[in-house]
């Protein structure tokens, strides 16, 4: 007979306790208990930002920033509320300078279309890195094609570090943008944002900060920082997918065009001339995921109450013991091994692909992502046409790590 | 309950440690490239006819041991089939990994009915048809790369 034990929580950083705040972690899959390490893709939801979806549909479901009845200031109350939330989380001057988007691949591509298509021309230059997110590589180059532009890369080492000075040799009088991500989502290196910011603003050229993969790990400080945008989605930072962020310093987003038309953004339209409205507004054309923004702004309560630096310390010495145990592994090669690193362990193995290994770690409810991770740069840097990528959040613990290694010797056995 | 072995059986795993007819014919009357774009699996198949016979097939290529599998044991399994019989195959292993509804006969299969675990797999299909949809575009005399998506 077995008799259940209750696992015992550390003082320090309760997890257990806060896995009972995500219904989901709780279910079984394939008949073993679900172990989350996909986070990188999107990550869980707690009770509490389910409830607020729920409480606004059930609740006070209403059109905002319109009407005069009662639930239309209910709902554009919780909506702005939302807004200042993530002022104060993102450590943003104003709320005004928070556009809400659908992701941060929406988010880049409107710094793209607005701010770029309107300044840049034939001959300027836009740096991104070799480690980017094809959402931080495509819309330059469609910006590029569009302008003339030139598009140069920053290299990368055998680690998966930026290359610092081959960055200061690209920098230059033509530069216009520098577009790098916070945290690598294919090898989980943290980059030096605020030090590329400060060079970038000192060749002339502002930086469009990919935040996708940070916000989730570390406390975001765009005073700090001093980025010029910065970009966001709420799906990994445990809010409903299809809401994210742009932040976009005042002076910039004011003389920016609008990038999308329609209501909302306009104080005045006739056939002869229409005034667009002040910020953030002018950059959010339509209806907007109003419940999202809402549920968004539940989630980032419910991360302020954990504490994002409790968390990045917690992260920091889950994937340090990830990382020593997956150094035991027969056959197991890490990729990317900055000094620097958030969430994620991205490695390949002697004699088996990716995508078997995925399968096989289903089979013991295990859940990591495998593939080229929307960054076929990378994967062509390292000449490998896939890793598997176990990606951590707040709630995984070290006896999901170690489920993890059994599972890859499972594999290794098959395979032997 | 269906057990992750059953998928990766000893054939499977053979077949992808040492892929039958595996590298390059030379000279190949037909070529043809096929790959899935969302996971990187590529392989190009080589045909030799002889009239209406497959007097020689082979392939290489990169992937995951259920599409290098699978493609060595196509080749193992239409080398000296004429093209309708090679068709008959097909059909018959496509419904094994798809249509859930269809009795297939796995004896009259042979060493492909290794391959029926993967039906368990929706996401994983495209790995084991993927030599297959390049076998039949070049039957058909197609030039263009074949692609699952």
């Amino acid at each position: 007979m077995t008799v259940a034990v209750q696992p015992v929580d550390a003082p320090e950083f309760p997890v257990h306790s806060y896995r009972a705040d995500f219904p989901v972690l709780a279910r079984k899959v394939r008949d073993k208990p679900l172990v989350y390490l996909d986070n990188a893709a999107t990550a869980q939801k707690p009770r509490r930002v389910l409830e607020t979806l729920d409480e606004y549909y059930r609740g006070y479901n209403s059109n905002i920033h319109r009407g005069v009845h009662t639930l239309s200031e209910l709902a554009t109350e919780a909506y702005e509320a939302a807004r200042k939330k993530i002022q104060t989380f993102i450590n943003a001057a104003s709320h005004q300078e928070i556009i809400f988007v659908r992701g941060t691949t929406e988010g880049i591509n409107l710094v793209a279309q607005s701010y770029g298509r309107s300044r840049l021309g034939a001959g300027d230059e836009i740096i991104v890195s070799e480690m980017e997110h094809h959402s931080n590589i495509v819309p330059w180059q469609l910006l590029c094609e569009q302008t003339g532009a030139l598009l140069k890369v920053i290299p990368i080492n055998d680690a998966g570090e930026l290359d610092m000075d081959e960055y200061k040799n690209l920098l230059g009088d033509n530069t216009r943008i520098v577009a790098v991500g916070h945290v690598s989502n294919a090898l989980g290196t943290i980059n030096p944002v605020a030090e590329i910011t400060a060079l970038a603003h000192a060749a002339g050229a502002v930086t469009v900060i990919d935040g996708a993969q940070a916000a989730p790990h570390t406390r975001l400080d765009m005073a700090a920082l001093d980025c010029d945008f910065y970009a966001f989605s709420g799906h990994k930072l445990f809010g409903p997918t299809g809401i994210g962020v742009l932040y976009g310093k005042q002076a910039l987003l004011d003389a920016m065009p609008p990038y999308h038309g329609g209501g909302d953004m306009i104080k005045m339209v006739t056939f002869e001339k229409t005034l667009y409205n002040d910020l953030p507004y002018k950059f959010e054309a339509g209806t907007p995921y109003i419940a999202g923004v809402i549920g968004l702004g539940a989630a980032v309560d419910y991360v302020n109450e954990v504490d994002m630096d409790r968390i990045r310390d917690y992260e920091h010495d889950l994937l340090q013991y990830a990382t020593l145990a997956a150094a035991d592994v027969q056959g197991l090669r890490p990729i990317g091994t900055a000094a620097q690193k958030a969430g994620i362990l991205s490695f390949v193995m002697d004699g088996i692909h990716p995508h078997d290994l995925g399968t096989i770690l289903d089979h013991e409810g295990i859940a990591i992502r495998t593939g080229h991770h929307c960054a076929m740069p990378v994967m062509e840097r390292y000449g490998i046409p896939a890793t598997a990528r176990a990606s951590f959040a707040f709630y995984n613990t070290r006896e999901e790590v170690d489920k993890l290694v059994a599972g890859i010797d499972k594999a290794n056995n098959i395979f032997k | 309950m269906f057990d992750v072995k059953d998928l990766y059986q000893e054939v499977i795993v053979d077949h992808n440690r040492s892929p039958r007819n595996f590298g390059k014919l030379d000279p190949a009357g037909r070529t043809l490239e096929g790959f899935n774009p969302l996971c990187g699996d590529r392989l190009t198949l080589y045909l030799n006819l002889d009239d209406d016979r497959i007097s020689d097939i082979s392939f290489d290529g990169s992937g995951c041991a259920i599409s290098i599998a699978s493609a060595s044991l196509m080749t193992e399994g239409i080398k000296g089939k004429s093209v309708q019989e090679a068709g008959t195959i097909f059909t018959d292993f496509h419904e094994l990994l798809t249509d859930s509804s269809r009795v297939i006969d796995l004896a009259a299969m042979g060493k492909l009915a290794v391959l029926a675990g993967v039906r368990e797999y929706p996401s994983r299909v495209k790995c084991a048809t993927l030599c297959w949809h390049t076998l039949r575009a070049l039957l058909a005399g197609d030039d263009a790369p074949v692609s699952t998506e």
